[in-house]
């Protein structure tokens, strides 16, 4: 099963590549990674996606709770939360692919961002699964790059992972 | 900040952490990095430096004073190659959780990252076989971060700390005020003391209601200081106890209801009743694949207790039914009082049956050896050591079959007595740890039990052991060959025996006279109780005892890679009478 863990770190130098080796080290999958600073400066927040069963995902995050300059943990999937992801794809957009391209973007709520006479970017941000979704909807052909984010996620609810 | 705080430099707040952390011995090598703070040790005596030949000796070294005594060991090695030849050291301690701080000089802040002279990425290189590393890029965070790393590294599950100092860190010329913290709390770091209430009332409920009950016990009992709680527990339920390689003498072994040890090359009657057992209690053990054997097979009919201060030991390998998280000692302490409470009748109790079907699996005599040979057994050796050292020895190890006869027939009573390396399997281990031991313990009769393949792995520290008067014994069982080596290479490859003979060795007896210690050589079994005597007789001289061994003997019991814990090749002599 994918699972999306959200962890609060402390801000130190090598924190990223202590997780980074962990995973390779214990041979984890990981799906992605995203890790930046908190409204806090001595915190980072990072957000793994990763899968495996239920034995594997329990180890994987005892391991990341071992590390010690992890401060907190959540495994986002055990309760209700919002997975975000954002996403820019160019495509190519010439022709008639220009207005099929414009109404994919008003569909899926993207937005385009950046315009020539032959292209387009786009930006999307929501479930990491409406973003394979919209590049699934892209006709053969077109995409000339994509880059994501990985997700990054909240619990919902009034309860915060936070000190 | 205190106003009457001294002003030190870096290389001082180094040394006066040391003495602030209440060290004594100090393992180390100098190079370029840490000249300063070698400057300011030669400026005090209350740190003592003992100066090995090589770093691995350091590290094995500070380890072994760590496992004799309880205390973080200590080393001090210079960048680039004094850091990188540390990195066994900190790897054998890291397998087996030892408390270990290893301060490595690093080169100065403004030229890191630019391949100077001696770089090499330390914390980069450390970081998996540390429990955790620090980078000290400002003397002023010196200090702390040295509290942080004796924190580290003796709390929860110990483990060895790296703490990298670049040179112009500990630069003498700049001075600040020193004060080091007693206290020190870590957000981020907070290892559990105390097991769940319900989870050990819950394991309590388990082991009252077990017919087949066998205590599992590790490496946690003796680095969590519970030797005594558990020896009360195990007394008071009157269960059998079997336990790994790195828990020997956590609980006296010369002691009936111990059942020897398990695993690879445990005993018949401790891997049968592990294989049979319905109630197992694991405590500060981590069932490590040379214990389980093949995982599909472990104790297939057993509900697991495990005790265990770290939460990804327990279910790492084998799933387990009641885990409790806490320091071994907290929850024995309590199992002893609810055990007491609630089970005053208990002592003896229904597990007779159980008892008489391991008198059955004993009567096997697992540890059989041929007695009447010509050879010197190198069983015999070591009944022959426990006879001469009243059993009242530190035996530290190196890696092989010595090892596992070691383990086998020297019992041993109290912890913190058979050192040597589990996890990571360190040949060469054995001769620096002892160092730290007899260090720790100058009166104490302290022996290594070595290979004559392990023992070049670190043998320029005959030197040390000359340089401060270690008047260590070393027990050479030279069978002329890797023996483990040839063993697999005897059972699986079909004997041919590719690289496992020791060729070319020297003169053990010259080169131990020729560091200024006492060589001697034993061939013949009659000669070897006295010459063993004599050995341990010159109670002020590091003594080198060459004993040539039985070059075929193999251990046994064996249980081989993918069987489980029941399928153990006995020793063949046993096996015929066991057909017949
Ligand atoms: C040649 C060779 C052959 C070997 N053959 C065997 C064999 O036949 N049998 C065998 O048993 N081993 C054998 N070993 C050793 C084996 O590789 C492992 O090192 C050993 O089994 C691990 O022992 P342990 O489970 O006690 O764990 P340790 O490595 O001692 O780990 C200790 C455990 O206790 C926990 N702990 C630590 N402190 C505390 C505390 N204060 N409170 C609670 N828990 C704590 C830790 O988290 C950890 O889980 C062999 C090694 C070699 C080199
Ligand atoms: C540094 C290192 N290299 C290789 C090994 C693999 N190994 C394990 S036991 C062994 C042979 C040890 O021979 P010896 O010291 O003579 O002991 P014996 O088995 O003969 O008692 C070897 C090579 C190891 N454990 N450590
Ligand atoms: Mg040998």
């Amino acid at each position: 099963m994918r699972h999306i863990i959200a962890v609060l770190l402390e801000n130190e130098a090598g924190a990223l590549s202590r997780v980074a080796g962990l995973f390779s080290a214990r041979g984890y999958n990981i799906e992605s990674l995203t890790v930046a600073p908190t409204d806090d400066p001595t915190l980072s927040r990072m957000t793994l996606v990763t899968t495996g069963n239920e034995e594997i995902v329990e180890q994987i995050k005892k391991q990341l709770n071992k590390l010690i300059d992890t401060v907190k943990l959540l495994d986002l999937t055990e309760g209700p939360h919002i997975e975000r992801e954002m996403m820019m794809i160019k495509v190519r957009a010439e022709g008639e692919n220009r207005q099929e391209l414009k109404r994919l973007v008003d569909i899926f709520r993207a937005k385009i961002i950046d315009v020539t006479d032959t292209s387009y970017v786009v930006e999307l941000t929501g479930a990491s699964k409406k973003l394979d979704a919209f590049i699934d909807a892209v006709p053969e052909g077109l995409i000339v790059e994509v880059v994501r984010s990985g997700p990054t996620g909240i619990a919902r609810g009034e309860k915060g992972l936070s000190l | 900040m205190e106003l009457n705080a001294v002003q030190l430099s870096g290389a001082e707040i180094v040394v006066q952490a040391l003495i602030d952390e209440g060290v004594q011995y100090v393992f180390g090598y100098p190079g370029g990095s840490v000249l300063h703070i070698y400057d300011a040790l030669f400026k005090q005596d209350r740190v003592k430096h003992i100066l090995v030949r090589h770093e691995q000796g350091a590290a094995h070294a500070a380890d072994g004073l760590a496992r004799a005594t309880g205390r973080c060991g200590v080393c001090l090695v210079t960048s680039g190659p004094g850091a990188t030849n540390a990195v066994t050291g900190i790897a054998t301690a890291y397998m087996d959780s030892i408390p270990l701080v290893c301060i490595t000089g690093q080169v100065p802040t403004p030229v890191i990252g630019s391949d100077a002279f001696q770089e090499v990425d330390t914390v980069g290189i450390t970081r998996p076989c540390v429990k955790h590393n620090f980078l000290v890029k400002d003397v002023r965070d010196l200090a702390l971060t040295l509290r942080k790393a004796f924190f580290i590294a003796t709390t929860g599950r110990p483990g060895p700390v790296v703490v990298d100092i670049p040179k112009d860190v500990t630069d003498p010329n700049v001075k600040i005020p020193y004060v080091y913290p007693r206290e020190i709390r870590m957000r981020s770091y907070h290892p559990t003391e105390k097991g769940h209430p319900g989870q050990i009332k819950r394991a309590l409920d388990l082991m009252l209601q077990a017919k087949r009950p066998v205590f599992y016990t590790g490496g946690g009992v003796i680095l969590g200081e519970a030797s005594a709680l558990l020896t009360e527990l195990v007394r008071l339920s009157g269960y059998p106890i079997t336990s790994t390689l790195m828990g020997l003498g956590a609980y006296p072994m010369t002691d009936p209801q111990f059942i020897g040890m398990l695993g690879m090359h445990g005993t018949y009657e401790a891997n049968m009743a592990m294989h049979e057992t319905d109630v197992l209690i694991a405590i500060g053990a981590r069932f490590d694949d040379r214990v389980t054997g093949k995982i599909e097979h472990f104790c297939p009919h057993a509900k697991i207790i495990h005790i265990d201060v770290d939460p990804s030991s327990i279910s790492k390998n084998v799933r387990v039914d009641v885990p409790v998280v806490g320091q071994v000692a907290s929850v024995l302490a309590e199992l002893v009082r609810l055990w007491k409470e609630q089970a005053p009748s208990a002592v003896g109790r229904p597990v007779a049956e159980w008892w008489d079907k391991i008198g059955e699996w004993r009567r096997v005599d697992c540890l059989h050896y041929d007695r009447t040979s010509e050879k010197i057994k190198p069983q015999f050796a070591v009944e022959t050591l426990y006879k001469v050292t009243g059993g009242d020895l530190y035996l530290t190890s190196d890696v092989g079959q010595h090892q596992m006869f070691a383990a086998q027939f020297y019992p041993f009573d109290k912890p913190r007595r058979w050192i040597n390396s589990g996890g990571l399997g360190t040949m060469g281990f054995g001769l620096p740890a002892a160092m730290g031991v007899q260090l720790a313990f100058p009166e104490a009769q302290v022996a290594c039990i070595s290979g004559e393949a392990s023992i070049l792995m670190c043998i320029q520290e005959m030197a040390t052991c000359k340089q401060y008067n270690l008047p260590i014994k070393v027990i050479l069982l030279n069978n002329g060959y890797m023996g483990m080596v040839r063993q697999w290479q005897e059972f699986f490859y079909g004997s041919r025996y590719s690289h496992s003979y020791v060729d070319a060795l020297p003169d053990f007896v010259k080169l131990a006279e020729s560091f200024g210690h006492v060589g001697m050589r034993v061939e013949r079994p009659a000669d070897l109780e006295a010459a063993m005597a004599e050995a341990f007789a010159m109670k002020d001289r590091f003594v080198f005892l060459d004993v040539v061994v039985d070059p075929t003997e193999n251990v046994y019991p064996m249980i081989v890679a993918g069987k489980g814990q029941h399928e153990m090749h006995l020793a063949p002599s046993l096996s015929e009478r066991e057909l017949a």
